[in-house]
């Protein structure tokens, strides 16, 4: 008995090095980058893996970043892109696998496979003809252009979520409020609604990364007239600045800060979410 | 699904298309039809023109695609891009899926300790955008810095260092094993779902038959998962067919050194937009991305068609 446990130990401690192994693979060009955004100029090339100690102690990178470049600007624009593209998700989507999955009616099917296409093709090959039409529009560098393409991109995964959601919320339910009398919109608002808020950190997870992360649209859509949104800010300020290694690092660190602090922040909800949407 | 709209065939649906169902589903069917369906459309039209030094465009059929297939100035660099690509893919392929199913199998082990902890942070590389990832590796591999020039020095590898990035035969392979890195989370969490789910019974009877661990994961719990790295297969090649970001922020619309990094999205962006002396050329850029359409199109059939059926029918 003492030997299985031995062996047992042993296995453990090896699970552990592994992953303690891998674990740091991944986080440590992370934290160097973030470490060295707060030292002198001598001090990151002195000795790059040393945390920041009073004597090698600098914001200047940072100083830099904000006299240079309008990263306050910047986040504003990402931050008003993707809430209100998230906002329009979800209100849309909902509605639409409600529809979808609540009544039957000629095509059903039809629509449902046609709203699918979007989770597999990529809505960025269809860039020359969005980029023409955003033109005739006269929404070419507005933050607009970026909402109307991003929410047409999330809704088809948000529907297939929500769907699926919705399908256990028991009948009874809206049964009960059918007999009442109640209307069917007010069914949705108030019976449906607040039942899927568990599915809306799922969805958020879905929708919110790839646009905050996106560099592709807001390339070709809003580059310019300071509607850049805070990746396509980092990157157009890195490029100019390339050799100005205080300034670069400060520019990373601004650029994933807030979403390494949300991400900690909600990292339960957030695996939960990845994780039950994989289960469906 | 079929049982409650039919239930609700009964009750509210014997009119065709009232007038809720057409509220409820409008926005989310013309935002997606405008800006997803109908561009996609439009630019497989678009790919059948051609445009002359006025910008007057004309419609030409195939002619450019049998340009981009045959006139050596475009085949030679679409094919070096869709050779890339194949390699950028099946880079992924092996590296990023063995090293998802080894963590996913690590961190669903039963009663391990810390494994939210491992979970969370093992994940983070996937939440950043892949533009910033792009900039810290560069400089993390950055011979000025010199940051794993001196690992390698520690380890007493020194000499193996090398300007990765930068050398022609090792820049695509250093750009596809950064973005290993940076998405290894996503196999890694589906799997990790999927082998969670497995019931306890079936592990626990093997184990006390005395079966090694080992040969429980080979034979028991790899074999339920097969489906999701189905999954995985086919969200990795839609991803990096697709792929522009990294190489963008790390190598320019050029994808140098000398087109070594070049993959089918920077290639289209090039075409669509121009670079230095060349104009861009959107209907050029039109029948850049139908093909990569048609690319990702027969990717998904294969997958539906051949890979899923096939796995339904093993399981079955």
């Amino acid at each position: 008995m003492p030997m299985v446990n031995r062996r047992v130990n042993v296995n453990r401690i090896a699970v552990h090095a592994a992953l303690i192994f891998y674990t740091l693979i991944a986080t440590f060009p992370i934290a160097l980058v973030l470490i060295n955004s707060m030292k002198s100029r001598s001090a990151i090339f002195g000795d790059p893996v040393a945390l920041p100690t009073p004597s090698t102690f600098d914001l200047i990178g940072y100083q830099q970043v904000l006299e240079k470049a309008d990263f306050v600007l910047y986040f504003g624009n990402s931050i008003v892109v993707t809430t209100v593209s998230l906002l329009l998700v979800l209100i849309a989507g909902a509605m639409a696998a409600w529809a979808l999955g609540e009544y039957r009616f000629k095509g059903n099917t039809l629509v449902a496979l046609y709203m699918a296409i979007g989770i597999m093709v990529p809505i960025r090959l269809g860039t020359v003809s969005i980029l023409k039409m955003i033109v005739g529009m006269g929404l070419i560098n507005t933050l607009t252009a970026l909402i109307l393409v991003y929410t047409a991109m999330g809704l088809p995964l948000a529907i297939l979520i929500l769907g699926e959601f919705m399908a256990q919320i028991p009948r009874d339910l809206r049964e009960a409020a059918r007999c009442d009398g109640v209307s069917e919109y007010r069914i949705f608002t108030a019976v449906i609604l607040p039942l899927i808020r568990p599915a809306v950190a799922t969805v958020a997870v879905f929708t919110m990364v790839p646009i905050w992360n996106d560099l592709w649209f807001p390339l070709i859509l809003a580059s310019g007239d300071g509607k850049q949104t805070i990746t396509l800010g980092a990157q157009q300020f890195i490029g100019q600045y390339v050799t100005n290694w205080n300034a670069v690092l400060a520019a990373l660190s601004l650029a994933i800060a807030p979403i390494l602090i949300l991400y900690v922040v909600f990292s339960r909800h957030l695996v939960r979410g990845l994780t039950m949407g994989a289960v469906k | 699904m079929t049982s409650i709209a039919m239930a609700a065939d009964a009750s509210v649906g014997r009119r065709r298309w009232p007038t809720h169902i057409v509220v409820f589903l409008a926005p989310a069917f013309l935002v997606y039809t405008l800006f997803s369906i109908y561009p996609l459309i439009d630019t497989i039209r678009l790919s059948l023109y051609g445009a002359d030094e006025t910008g007057q465009q004309s419609f030409i059929g195939i002619g450019n695609f049998v340009t981009l297939l045959t006139d050596p100035n475009w085949s030679k660099p679409f094919w070096n891009a869709f050779r890339n690509n194949l390699i950028f893919f099946a880079i992924h392929m092996v590296v990023q899926t063995s090293i998802g199913l080894a963590l996913a199998a690590l961190l669903s082990l039963p009663r391990l300790k810390g494994a939210g902890v491992y979970r969370t942070l093992l994940f983070m590389p996937t939440m950043l955008s892949v533009v910033i990832i792009g900039f810290i590796w560069q400089l993390i591999l950055s011979p000025l810095w010199g940051i794993s020039k001196g690992f390698l020095a520690a380890l007493g590898l020194g000499s193996l260092f090398a300007p990765w990035l930068g050398q022609e035969g090792t820049a695509l392979i250093t750009v596809s094993l950064i973005s290993v890195w940076q998405f290894v989370g996503i196999p890694m969490i589906l799997i990790y779902a999927a082998l969670i789910n497995i019931p306890d019974d079936l592990i626990d009877a093997a184990t006390v038959d005395g079966a090694p661990p080992f040969y429980v994961f080979w034979v028991i719990r790899l074999p339920l998962v097969y489906p999701t790295l189905g999954v995985v297969s086919i969200l990795t090649f839609v991803g990096n067919f697709n792929a522009f970001d990294l190489i963008y922020a790390m190598k320019g619309a050029q994808a140098g050194p000398n087109g070594a990094t070049d993959i089918l999205g920077t290639f289209f962006y090039r075409t669509f937009f121009g670079y230095q002396l060349q104009a861009g050329n959107p209907t050029m850029g039109a029948a850049v991305a139908t093909m990569m359409l048609f690319i990702i199109m027969v990717g998904v059939l294969f997958y539906l068609f051949g890979v899923q059926r096939k796995l339904q029918h093993h399981l079955a």
